[in-house]
C-alpha cells in the first residue's frame, strides 16, 4: 500500500508566556492510501495540532511530516498552499462555510482555485452535491441550512476536487446521532468508492465505531494504534454485522445511498 | 478573473451594507467632482470676464504705476508713447488714465478711483459710448455696485473733487450717464469711468495715461518705460484668489471623503475581523496569504468601482443639467472681490474627473489593504478557530 503521510518523531511546542507547552511529544505514524483512520483521545491530547501539521496549516517544531512525498517543514507558504489546493480536503468541526456564498458557490470554490472551466465546475459541483443529497439546496446560503446540511456542504466542498487526503476535525461535534451516522456513512462510501484517505480527529463514540484504524493519543503521545477486528480496511460490506450501523435501511434511504449510482 | 468573481460574490453577498457604502462613496465622488467643476467653471468664467471687461489682449503699464500703492496713483501717468501712434488712431490700443477723486453723494464723502477712457473704444465691454452724451456736466458711467454704494441713479448729479497734477484741489459736478452690470468687481467697485480727454484736462496731464490696453493679436512692443503684462499675468491674481477661496471647500471634501473612507474602512475591518475564520478557511482551501490580501483589497476597491458606476448613473444627469443651464448663485459679488456672475456654469475636465476617481480609488485600496494585510499575517490555525487578535 502506498504511503500517503509519514509522521517522523514529530514534536510541536507552543510558546506560552516565557516557556513552551509541548503539545506533541515525538509522534511516529504512517498512513497509507485509502485509510479511514481516527485520532482519538481526550481533549488537549494534540489531535487538532497533529491534523493541522499534516494539513500544512502549521509547522513542526522538531521531527518531520511527509505528506504526499513532501516534507511539510520545508515547504514555502506558496508550495504549502498549492498542496492544500490540489491534494487536501478539510472538514472542520464548525463547518467554516463561506457565509456570503450559496451552497453551490461554497462547493465550487476549490474548483475556482484550481481554475477549472465553468462547465466542468458546474458538473462536478452538482455531482458532488448529489453524493451528499443536497441538490435541492444549491441556491441556499449557509445561514438557511441546518447543522447537518452545513456539515454535508462542508464534506462536499472537501470532496469536490477529489483530494487524495481528507482531514476531518470533529466533523460530527455539532450534529445529532442521526445526522452523524448519515454523514459518516457518506464519508465511508466516498472512501470506498474513490479510495480517498480520511484522517479524523474525534472523541465521538459514534465516529469511532466507523473507523478502520484507531490511533489513541494521550498527552501528546501515541498510546495505542489498532485496527478493530471486524472492520477490515477498505471492505465495508462485511460491516453490516457491526453493531454501530444499527439500521441498514437508514443507509439505503440516505442520500449517500445514491452515491453508487452517481459514480 | 477568478479573484474578481470571488470579490464580486462577497460584495453581493454583503447586500445592503455594500450598497450603503457604495452610495456614500458615490456621493463623495459626485460632490467632489461637482464642487471642483463649479470652481473650474467659476475660474474660467472669471478669467473670461476679466479679459472682456478689463484686460482685452493685455496691458502696458506705465513704469511708475504700482497697483498696490494707492498714494502714487496720481503721479503714475505718462504720455502715450509715439510708437503707438498707428494703433492709437486705429483704436487697437486704448489708453486709460487713473486718478484719485472724492465724490459727495447725499452729503457723504466717498473716495473713488477715476478712470478716463475714450468713449469710442471697443476693446472692453464697458458701455463707454454713454460717455459721448453732451451737456453742461461731465458724463460718467459706473458699475451697479458702485452706484448702489453711492446711492446714485442714472442722470443723478454728484460733486466730484480731485487734485490736479500740481496738487491743487478742484471740484465739478458730474452726471451719471449710465450704470452697467458686470461680474468683474475691479471695473466696478469704488470706480467711476469718464471720458479720457476730460480727465486729462482735469488733472492737467494732456496725452497722458496710466495703462494702455491692447487689442489681442497685435504685435507687442518691448518698451522699457511701458512694461507689457499679458493676459496670463493679469489673470493670475484672479485665479489665485479663486484658488484661495476654494481652499475653504477642501475642508468639505476632506470631511466627506473621510466619512466615505471610514465607512469602507469600517466595513472592511469589521468584515475582515469578523471573517477571520473565513480567511483561515480560504487559506486551508489553498489560497496563499498574498492571494487573500489581494482578494480583500480587491473587494474594498470594488466598492469604489461600484460607486463610480452608481455615481455616474445619478451624478451624470445632474452634471449635464447644471453644465448646460448653469446655477444661480444668490450672492453679492462685492463680498467676494473676485469676478462672479449671477449664474455659474460648472466645467468638468477629464483631468478633474479622472483625477478624483483615481485618487479615491487609491485611498479606498489603501484602507482595504491595511486590515487584510494585518489579518493575513495571522497563523491560519488561529484564524480558523476565530481567535481574537
Ligand atoms: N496556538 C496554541 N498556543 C498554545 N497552546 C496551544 C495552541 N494550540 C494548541 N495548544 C495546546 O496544545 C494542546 C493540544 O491542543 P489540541 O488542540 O491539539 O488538542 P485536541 O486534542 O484537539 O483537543 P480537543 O479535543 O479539545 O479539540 C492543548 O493543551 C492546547 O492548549
Ligand atoms: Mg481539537
Amino acid at each position: 500500500m502506498k504511503t500517503i503521510v509519514e509522521v517522523k518523531n514529530l514534536v510541536k511546542k507552543f510558546p506560552i508566556g516565557d516557556g513552551f507547552f509541548t503539545a506533541l511529544k515525538g509522534v511516529n505514524l504512517i498512513f497509507t492510501e485509502g485509510e479511514f483512520t481516527g485520532l482519538v483521545g481526550p481533549s488537549g491530547s494534540g489531535k487538532t495540532t497533529l491534523l493541522n501539521i499534516i494539513g500544512t496549516l502549521d509547522v513542526p517544531t522538531d521531527g518531520d511530516v511527509i505528506v504526499l512525498s513532501k516534507s511539510v517543514g520545508n515547504l514555502s507558504p506558496k508550495e504549502a498552499a498549492q498542496l492544500r489546493k490540489e491534494e487536501l480536503g478539510f472538514i472542520f468541526q464548525n463547518y467554516n462555510l463561506l457565509p456570503v456564498y450559496t451552497v453551490f458557490e461554497n462547493v465550487e470554490f476549490p474548483l475556482l482555485l484550481l481554475k477549472m472551466s465553468a462547465g466542468e465546475r458546474k458538473q462536478r459541483v452538482l455531482e458532488t452535491l448529489e453524493w451528499v443529497g443536497l441538490t435541492d439546496k444549491v441556491k441556499s446560503r449557509p445561514s438557511q441550512l441546518s447543522g447537518g446540511e452545513c456539515q454535508r456542504v462542508a464534506i462536499a466542498r472537501a470532496m469536490v476536487k477529489r483530494p487524495r487526503l481528507v482531514l476531518a476535525d470533529e466533523p460530527t461535534a455539532n450534529l445529532d446521532a442521526a445526522n452523524s451516522h448519515h454523514i459518516l456513512q457518506t464519508m465511508e462510501k466516498l472512501n470506498r468508492e474513490l479510495k480517498t484517505t480520511f484522517i479524523f480527529a474525534t472523541h465521538d463514540e459514534k465516529v469511532i465505531g466507523y473507523l478502520h484504524r484507531i490511533i489513541r493519543l494521550a498527552d501528546g503521545k501515541v498510546v495505542e494504534d489498532s485496527s478493530p477486528l471486524n472492520s477490515p480496511k477498505g471492505d465495508l460490506k462485511s460491516e453490516s454485522s457491526q453493531g454501530t450501523i444499527t439500521n441498514n435501511n437508514d443507509l439505503d434511504s440516505s442520500p449517500s445511498g445514491r452515491l453508487g449510482g452517481a459514480l | 478573473m477568478t479573484m474578481i468573481k470571488m470579490a464580486l460574490r462577497s460584495l453581493i453577498g454583503n447586500g445592503l451594507k455594500t450598497w450603503l457604502n457604495v452610495f456614500v462613496l458615490s456621493f463623495t465622488f459626485v460632490l467632489i467632482i461637482f464642487m471642483q467643476g463649479l470652481l473650474e467653471g467659476w475660474n474660467r468664467q472669471a478669467v473670461t470676464d476679466t479679459v472682456t471687461w478689463e484686460i482685452a489682449g493685455g496691458q502696458y503699464w506705465s513704469q511708475k504705476y504700482d497697483p498696490y500703492d494707492p498714494f502714487s496713483i496720481d503721479s503714475s501717468a505718462a504720455v502715450v508713447p509715439s510708437s503707438f501712434r498707428k494703433e492709437y488712431d486705429a483704436h487697437d490700443i486704448e489708453p486709460v488714465l487713473y486718478a484719485k477723486g472724492t465724490i459727495y453723494p447725499g452729503g457723504r464723502m466717498q473716495g473713488v478711483l477715476l478712470k478716463g477712457i475714450r468713449p469710442d473704444q471697443h476693446l472692453l465691454a464697458l458701455p463707454t459710448y454713454l460717455l459721448k452724451a453732451d451737456g453742461a456736466e461731465i458724463p460718467v458711467i459706473m458699475g451697479a455696485h458702485m452706484a448702489k454704494q453711492a446711492n446714485l441713479k442714472v442722470n443723478d448729479l454728484v460733486t466730484l473733487r480731485w487734485r490736479d497734477v500740481n496738487g491743487t484741489f478742484e471740484a465739478v459736478d458730474i452726471r451719471v450717464a449710465g450704470i452697467f452690470r458686470t461680474s468683474v468687481p475691479t471695473v466696478d467697485i469704488g470706480q467711476i469711468w469718464l471720458p479720457l480727454d476730460e480727465l486729462q484736462k482735469m488733472t492737467l496731464q494732456p496725452n497722458a495715461c496710466t495703462i494702455l490696453i491692447t487689442k489681442p493679436e497685435i504685435p507687442i512692443q518691448q518698451l522699457s518705460a511701458w512694461p507689457f503684462k499679458d493676459q496670463t499675468e493679469l489673470t493670475k491674481q484672479t485665479a489665485a484668489m479663486i484658488q484661495a477661496k476654494s481652499k475653504g471647500y477642501n475642508v468639505f471634501y476632506f470631511i466627506f471623503l473621510s466619512m466615505a473612507l471610514i465607512a469602507i474602512f469600517d466595513t472592511q475591518t469589521l468584515s475582515i475581523f469578523r471573517r477571520q475564520r473565513e480567511i483561515g478557511t480560504l487559506v486551508a482551501l489553498g489560497m496563499t496569504q498574498k492571494q487573500v490580501v489581494s482578494l480583500f483589497t480587491l473587494e474594498g476597491t470594488m466598492n469604489a468601482l461600484l460607486a463610480i458606476l452608481v455615481g455616474t448613473i445619478w451624478g451624470l444627469p445632474i452634471f449635464v443639467a447644471f453644465a448646460v443651464n448653469g446655477i444661480h448663485i444668490p450672492m453679492d459679488v462685492s463680498s467676494f472681490g473676485v469676478p462672479m456672475a449671477d449664474k455659474m456654469f460648472p466645467y468638468f475636465t477629464l483631468k478633474l474627473v479622472a483625477g478624483t476617481i483615481s485618487f479615491i480609488m487609491v485611498i479606498t485600496a489603501l484602507v482595504s489593504y491595511w486590515p487584510a494585510h494585518k489579518i493575513a499575517r495571522m497563523k491560519p490555525t488561529d484564524a480558523i478557530r476565530g481567535k481574537a487578535l
